[in-house]
């Protein structure tokens, strides 16, 4: 059994958000990165890059496979995670903390009632 | 209503047992891993690892006086009267454009031969040899009640023998690269897909689950199918519908080594001989200088502008860095681009295999 901290909000790619003070931080859930097996390269976006929800803004791969990220909110990068461009295995084993991918200063906290809660997330992974 | 049930080997409730995670590959339930396939990887580098392979489709060719011996002369490119009885041979087995139909093993016994091939491949092979047996006096007979086990590592065979006695003991310990020994209905060769010291077995489905639990208990580290990939690729071995298929002859794909071209006639000899004289693209390795990972299917282009395609590509675990086998233009070296998502990254051309025995070992073209 996959790992779904109730406080997170997910987007149905498999991304969490997790918002303080009108940051979002990004990452992907610990069913994805358990699907994607151990992951050896994390593209991430560009500090300053303005995207909107569904925006593709990175790339995961693993030994067997690549998979885009999307954000699941809208608004201006504002941090990346350098630690994994030498550790992208920190999103193996802490998806949650030090496996964050990047931030995102939210244009419109509103947006957040269109991601899935921890529940409907869990109930989208159990239909897969 | 029909529904799928897709084949499980005897060592199913094994790889649950051991945590392995289970896809779907070429209609078999097999684990893609146990935990980290870049873990098992190491494991098979360093000490030893077990792999279930029992998915891989055994044949056995019998028949009267010559006829197998001249059966399979025909049907291979390479030549079975290079191996006396004991020895086994790397082969493809051509269509009539020399296309590889298939990639197999065969082993020469005293009465007759086997041969191991794909699984995915096993009823374009099975009709096409059935074919082709037309005119002789052969038995083409398939083996589905065996297991077979690969058990590969440094340490494999110093394990493996501790957990046997007799004459299978002896095998383990004593059979040269790619000899074999039959010991009731065990058949143990010293052959694999890792680039590693090892041997593979076949043998009844109960024995295998026996052995399996013994090689597990002596801290043989369970293999899944991805960390098969990563260990055969550093090894610069041949997927089959990956780096060659039936469109691609064995010069295009680094199997010249394996195509016997002497007096007898065989199926693809022709063609073969033509491309040798007209030319043809040649397989290479190529090692990724920046991050990023190289796939099957990305275009490589040459500083000249010609271009080529990546035909298996991964993250190496032993080097750290990402490899591929690619089909290029015909004497690429140096530097060539690989576009990666619309981008383009520096790869050097290297002669494979990349990993040999825990070795690095890769040749810069």
């Amino acid at each position: 059994m996959s790992e779904i901290p109730a406080e997170l909000r997910y987007a149905a790619s498999h991304e969490w958000a997790k918002v303080e003070d009108g940051v979002a931080t990004v990452g992907i859930s610990d069913h994805a990165q358990d699907a994607m097996g151990d992951l050896v390269y994390v593209e991430l976006p560009e500090v300053g890059q303005v995207v909107a929800a569904g925006d593709e803004t990175g790339v995961v791969e693993s030994v067997k496979a690549a998979s885009d990220i999307y954000s699941p909110v809208s608004g201006e990068i504002v941090e990346i995670n350098e630690a994994l461009e030498d550790e992208p295995e920190l999103v193996n084993n802490v998806p949650y903390e030090g496996g964050w991918l990047f931030k995102v200063q939210l244009t419109d906290e509103g947006e957040l009632d269109n991601l899935l809660t921890a529940d409907q997330y869990q109930a989208q992974i159990d239909s897969e | 209503m029909v529904l799928f049930m897709a084949h499980r080997t005897a060592l199913y409730d094994a790889h649950l047992a051991a945590g392995g995670k289970m896809v779907d590959f070429g209609g078999w339930d097999m684990p893609i891993n146990y935990g980290s396939q870049i873990e098992e990887h190491h494991a098979v580098r360093q000490n030893a690892g077990v792999f279930d392979v029992s998915h891989m489709t055994v044949v056995d060719i019998a028949g009267a006086g010559a006829g197998a011996r001249d059966y399979l002369r025909q049907l291979l490119a390479n030549d079975v009267d290079r191996i006396d009885s004991g020895r086994a041979l790397y082969t493809g087995m051509l269509n009539d454009n020399g296309g590889v139909i298939d990639d197999l093993i065969v082993y020469k016994q005293d009465n007759g031969y086997r041969l191991v091939v794909n699984c995915a491949t096993r009823e374009t092979d099975l009709d096409w040899m059935e074919k082709q047996a037309g005119g002789f006096a052969v038995d083409i007979h398939e083996r589905p009640e065996l297991a077979m086990l690969a058990i590969q590592g440094p340490k494999a065979r110093e394990i493996l023998a501790g957990l046997l006695s007799g004459a299978r003991a002896e095998a383990v310990s004593s059979l040269k690269i790619f000899a074999f020994a039959q010991d009731g209905d065990w058949m143990i060769a010293r052959t694999g897909y890792t680039g590693e010291d090892g041997v593979e077995i076949m043998l009844p489905n109960a024995d295998a689950v026996t052995l399996w639990g013994q090689l597990l208990a002596a801290g043989v580290a369970p293999i899944g199918l991805g960390a098969r990939d990563t260990l055969r690729l550093e090894a610069g071995l041949n997927l089959y519908g990956n780096d060659m298929d039936n469109t691609i002859t064995p010069w295009e794909a680094n199997m010249g080594w394996t195509v016997m071209l002497n007096d007898r006639e065989f199926i693809g000899r022709q063609p073969l001989l033509n491309q040798q004289e007209n030319g043809h693209a040649e397989q290479v390795g190529l090692i990724l200088e920046g991050k990023g990972v190289l796939r099957a299917h990305q275009k490589v282009l040459m500083p000249n502008g010609e271009e080529g395609e990546i035909t298996s590509g991964t993250f190496s675990p032993t080097l750290g860095k990402s490899i591929a086998l690619a089909r290029l233009p015909a004497g690429a070296t140096g530097k060539v681009d690989v576009e990666i998502r619309n981008k383009r990254q520096v790869a050097q051309v290297v002669k494979p295999p990349f990993v040999r025995n825990g070795e690095v070992v890769y040749k810069e073209l």
